[in-house]
């Protein structure tokens, strides 16, 4: 037996499928298609979880995704502990192990619960008013004070070793919710041959259909009836029917978020099942059969254990074969109260009584009640539930006030009527609309391509939603372009039907009262504070939602925001929509991160680049830096060498005899066309029309407010043919802001722009020995100094392959750039690695390719300059074509601010203590001797040991700069002032002398 | 995740293979070295920013790699309209949005 409160006769599972589980360590035994909910109550277990603010004992109040109160933790392994899992929407599984949330040191004793009785400290707003003061207390003592005993859940401390899946889908029709009336619009859709995609949350389809014993459709009863029309659909070749996913969000020109809960229900999910999947679905029409939600009734103590809706005592009966209790009381605004004390009677369930607010109600569900001799009492209230841990009575009151009657129970099932699920049809931007004769907000003005049907718009009847649905799943069809439907519509042969019930707080929970009457369970939100926001100055429903957090919480308020909308208009002596419904966010229910990230994670965060030429640096030792999405070698440690060492080596080694660098990351834009190098003249400060063939330039290219954006060496190989490069991170938007000028405003330019940065490798060979190194490889390039000179560029060949060969240094060295197609690269390498043993060569990294080039004065942009740097603040006027007439910033250089006296210009700086190097960023004073805050006149952007120059060296912006040569500034630092001078921006060959030799 | 109509590809593309880049009709002047520092402010730093219909510039940049104007509504988020680079500033708007 699975449970005392198993009932063999009803339900839908198989009583031989068992499946053990624990809930806070204790062992229990559930069926399978059980939820963690159904499998509790059947072994009689009610009190689950601690309440957010009071900690106050809470139970189970639904049966779906709306449940405020029973979240648990679920523990798979030390990784996998998931917090604020609904019990009554996880399927129970064999081995699964819960524990309660938010209680300390056990569920039943809780030392939390002092909240309760404290509670004033703890009402509306307590928030905003109680730890206002000091500040710096927020941080230190209220914060970890409030999550400590806020707590809802704990997060797994270790990385999710799940896996997560995403899919993109097309379809005309997308039905969202499967009961009646979302199976009927399906049914019609799919009939015509419309792709048709139909969602629910739930495991099985029905929705309420399984629960409404009542319900019959083409001879069946209705549960059985949505089971065959779900194979049907299933069957279909056009059709795709997810189950165990939720729509949770409706976003522009009909794209539904949703996500599939693939393998939380299965014992060993294995490694082959994602645990979610996220759908990403673009829909030519959705149909919206969301249904609604049952509300509870509002009065003192209406949160104790064992008091839940009516509907949920329904399913968990019905469905689950499980009685919510043995003595069960019934409090109601409307019928359908009177269905659940209807079918646990018979169930052999006593009913202490119904006590229903309406004066003189009729229908057959009354006489049916009464006619099973159920105690019903009319125009009477309960005022207040008894017991703490579980509910053990009710307190009954004629609703206009007199004497007291107190019933013993061990359940009471609950129903103010019911709220269409508009959520999704507010996501999509729809307003809603209020209906006052039924007090309810239905989709009003539509902002998509969507339609609303069965509960969620309101319509009453299974009769009225099924023809509703029918009829819109056809018309959805035929405007997503499909034909008529050809089948039958499903007809309705007996069904339920209810409507109406009240709003707001019951009698006895009045604003006399200091009763505390749960609006929102999840938040601690009761009807007296709801008022006090209003009496507080609150009169928007929005302003009284963020006071009190009414319907803040994870479940957003499923069950609590018409209440307290209700109670808040009450107060306020104003109609119910002029105070306004809060809107409704995504997501419905909450997402895990996992969903949204998919597999984009770790490796897959982001791409990886990797030049042709990494597998040779990582064999040989590299420490990699990443640059953007590039992996570059760092440096080449030898054995026992640290960074410092190895960098020391590489740049020696450089000067001394030669260096290989890897430098196929820098960016590559060919620019080819008639009009080239008139394009080039307006793209870059530099004059380009002069520039002989087989000539290359160090270009430099501004926005149009002057300030420098890019750099790099341009080589001219014919007149219509340039080959630009750019700096490394540089190289995607250089291209963008060029194609930008061409596209929209140099059209007239005959130009053709090609990213080739992926297609060339390029291999830097730097030093004196360079030319000796590469010229044995070399084909039909003549080498020598007088045709091949500093700057300039050549086509041939390079151990066979074509090569666009480079004279030029980012060293101040005699070097080259060689340039292979990017499937030689690394072969290349080879060989001339293997041409540099002979020479001493070594291979550098780019740590030593930024020191190298700091000792000759060389700029990285983005470093040394900040996007407020111009040409002349950065000791490149000389780049500026004087004649030009325009160019990309020609304006902008001319602003007043960039021809004022007194900018910042880049300039060296040399420590007067050799061996201290500067801090990158570190800021510069002219007397250090100033009160704080101090006057900054500039800050170091490049800072480095030089081995070569045996000294620091570094390169800064300061005020004025190129007037200060040779004055002593100072950088304060935490443990202490540096001195440093001013001084020229070349550190080492002064006369370039060794660009030659 | 919205859909764009690139009306090179003339079709509808997701927003993913798109990005905006500012407002459109500001055109750079021939004679830019000789603009004044207020024909340049409004140029360079002046942009419209209203509520409601805004012209700007988007690029295809995952698809035909074009740059093209659009008219969107910065209220409801929805684009009225697309068209090419270069032609003029529609007069008259679809749908008759305010
Ligand atoms: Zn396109």
């Amino acid at each position: 037996m699975s449970g005392a409160f198993r009932i063999p006769s009803a339900g839908r599972l198989s009583q031989a499928k068992t499946a053990r589980f624990s809930f806070d360590g204790q062992s229990y035994t559930g069926i399978e298609g059980d939820t963690l909910a159904s499998a509790l109550l059947a072994n009689g277990v009610h009190l689950v979880g601690r309440s957010f603010k009071y900690h106050r004992p809470r139970g189970f109040l639904s049966a779906g995704a709306e449940e405020p109160n029973a979240l648990v933790q679920i523990e798979r392994d030390a990784a996998r502990k998931a917090p604020n899992i609904r019990a009554t929407v996880q399927e129970l599984y064999d081995g699964l192990v819960a524990s309660s949330q938010n209680r300390w040191p056990s569920l039943a004793f809780d030392v939390g619960a002092v909240n309760d009785i404290a509670s004033p400290l703890f009402s509306a707003g307590f928030y905003y008013k109680t730890f206002m003061w000091p500040k710096a207390a927020w941080k230190s003592l209220y914060e970890p004070k409030i999550r400590a005993a806020a707590g809802l859940g704990v997060s797994p401390d270790k990385p999710d070793p799940d896996h997560y899946s995403s899919r993109y889908a097309h379809c005309d029709v997308l039905v969202l919710g499967g009961g009646a009336a979302g199976i009927a619009a399906a049914l019609a859709a799919a009939e015509t041959g419309a792709r048709v995609i139909l969602a629910d949350e739930h495991a099985d389809f029905g929705g309420s259909l399984r629960f409404e014993t009542g319900a019959k459709i083409d001879g069946q009863d209705g549960y059985g009836w949505a089971q065959a029309a779900i194979a049907k659909l299933k069957g279909m070749d056009n059709v795709r029917v997810l189950s165990r996913t939720t729509a949770f969000g409706y976003y522009a020109q009909n794209f539904v978020g949703l996500v599939e809960r693939v393998s939380d229900h299965l014992q060993s999910p294995g490694h082959d099942l994602p645990r979610e999947r996220l759908w990403q679905v673009r829909a030519k029409r959705v149909v919206l059969a969301t249904g609604s939600i049952e509300r509870h009734m509002v009065f003192a103590d209406n949160d104790r254990p064992g008091i839940m809706l009516a509907s949920a005592a329904r399913i968990y009966l019905n469905h689950y074969g499980v009685a919510v209790g043995k003595n069960v009381g019934v409090y109601t605004a409307n019928d359908s109260a009177y269905a659940a004390a209807i079918d646990l009677k018979k169930a052999g369930v006593n009913i202490a009584a119904i006590v229903d607010l309406r004066d003189h109600p009729t229908g057959p569900v009354i006489d049916e009640a009464r006619a099973l001799g159920i105690e019903i009492n009319f125009g009477r209230a309960v005022i207040r539930a008894g017991g703490k841990l579980r509910v053990t009575s009710m307190t009954v009151q004629p609703k206009n006030g007199g004497g007291e009657r107190t019933i013993p129970v061990d359940a009471i099932l609950m129903s103010a009527g019911w709220t269409p699920s508009v959520h999704l049809f507010s996501q999509s931007r729809g307003k809603v609309a209020f209906n006052d004769e039924t007090k309810r907000f239905v989709p009003g003005i539509y902002a998509q391509d969507c339609v609303s049907v069965g509960a969620c718009n309101g319509t009453d009847g299974l009769s009225a939603s099924i023809d509703e649905a029918y009829a819109a799943g056809a018309k959805a069809a035929k405007d997503a372009g499909a034909k008529t439907a050809k089948g039958t519509k499903p007809k309705v042969d007996a069904s339920e039907s209810w409507s109406r019930g009240m709003l707001g707080a019951a009698p006895g929970a009045g604003p006399d009262k200091t009763v505390k009457a749960f609006v929102d369970f999840q938040n601690d939100v009761t009807a007296k504070d709801i008022r006090q926001a209003v009496h507080e100055g609150m009169r928007s429903i929005e302003h009284v939602k963020r006071f009190t957090t009414n319907g803040m919480a994870t479940d957003q308020g499923k069950t609590s925001n018409m209440h307290g909308l209700a109670i808040a208009a009450e107060t306020l002596g104003k109609p119910i929509p002029e105070v306004g419904l809060t809107t409704f966010r995504a997501p419905y229910t909450p997402v895990t991160f996992g969903a949204i990230v998919s597999h984009a994670r770790g490796p897959l965060f982001d791409p990886t680049r990797k030049t042709a030429i990494h597998p040779w640096a990582e064999a040989h030792g590299a420490v990699f830096e990443d640059v953007g999405q590039w992996k570059r070698a760092w440096y080449f440690p030898k054995a026992g060498e640290d960074m410092h060492a190895a960098v020391d080596r590489e740049c020696v080694a450089v000067r001394t005899n030669a260096g290989l660098f890897d430098a196929s990351t820098l960016g590559k834009i060919e620019v080819v066309g008639p009009d080239a190098a008139k394009f080039m003249e307006l793209l870059y400060t530099n004059p380009w029309e002069k520039l002989e063939p087989g000539r290359c330039r160090y270009g430099i290219m501004l926005r149009e407010d002057g300030f420098i954006y890019d750099d790099g060496v341009v080589g001219r190989l014919a007149p219509d043919r340039f080959h630009v490069t750019t700096t490394t991170g540089g190289a995607p938007r250089v291209m963008n802001h060029m194609e930008d000028y061409l596209q929209t405003e140099f059209p007239h330019l005959n130009v053709w722009l090609t990213s080739i940065t992926e297609q060339w490798a390029v291999i830097a060979v730097q030093g004196p020995k360079s030319r000796d190194i590469i010229a044995p490889l070399v084909e039909g390039i003549d080498m020598s100094d007088g045709a091949l000179p500093h700057m300039s560029v050549r086509e041939g060949k390079i151990c066979g392959v074509p090569t666009r060969l480079f004279r030029m240094s980012f060293t101040g060295e005699r070097g080259f750039e060689v340039n292979v197609p990017a499937d030689y690269g690394q072969a290349v390498w080879e060989a001339l690695w293997a041409e540099g043993q002979k020479h001493g060569a070594t291979a550098y990294g780019t740590e030593a390719m930024h020191v190298l080039r700091a000792e000759k004065g060389y700029i990285i942009v983005g470093q040394d300059t900040d996007g407020t740097v111009t040409p002349n603040d950065a000791g490149l006027d000389w780049a500026v074509g004087k004649k030009k007439t325009d160019f990309v910033g020609i304006r902008g250089l001319t602003r007043p601010d960039l021809v004022a006296k007194g900018r910042k210009q880049l300039v060296g700086l040399k420590t007067k203590d050799p061996k201290v190097v500067l801090e990158e960023g570190a800021q510069i004073v002219a007397d250090p001797k100033q009160a704080i805050p101090m006057k900054m006149i500039g800050h170091v952007t490049s800072s480095y040991w030089s081995q070569n120059c045996g000294r620091s060296i570094a390169l800064a912006l300061v005020a004025g700069g190129r007037d200060r040569m040779g004055e002593t500034l100072y950088v304060p630092m935490p443990n202490g002032v540096i001195e440093v001078e001013i001084t020229g921006m070349v550190f080492f060959d002064e006369t370039g002398g060794r660009l030659n030799g | 995740m919205l859909l764009i109509r690139c009306p090179y590809c003339e079709e509808e593309r997701p927003e993913l293979e798109f990005r905006n880049a500012g407002e459109a009709h500001i055109a750079r002047s021939a004679n830019m070295a000789g603009e004044s520092d207020d024909d340049f402010e409004k140029f360079f730093f002046i942009r419209s920013n209203p509520k409601g219909i805004i012209y700007e510039r988007w690029r295809h940049i995952h698809g035909c790699a074009r740059f093209f104007n659009a008219v969107r509504d910065t209220v409801t988020d929805k684009f009225v309209m697309t068209y090419k680079a270069g032609e003029p500033k529609p007069s008259k708007l679809p749908g008759a949005v305010k």
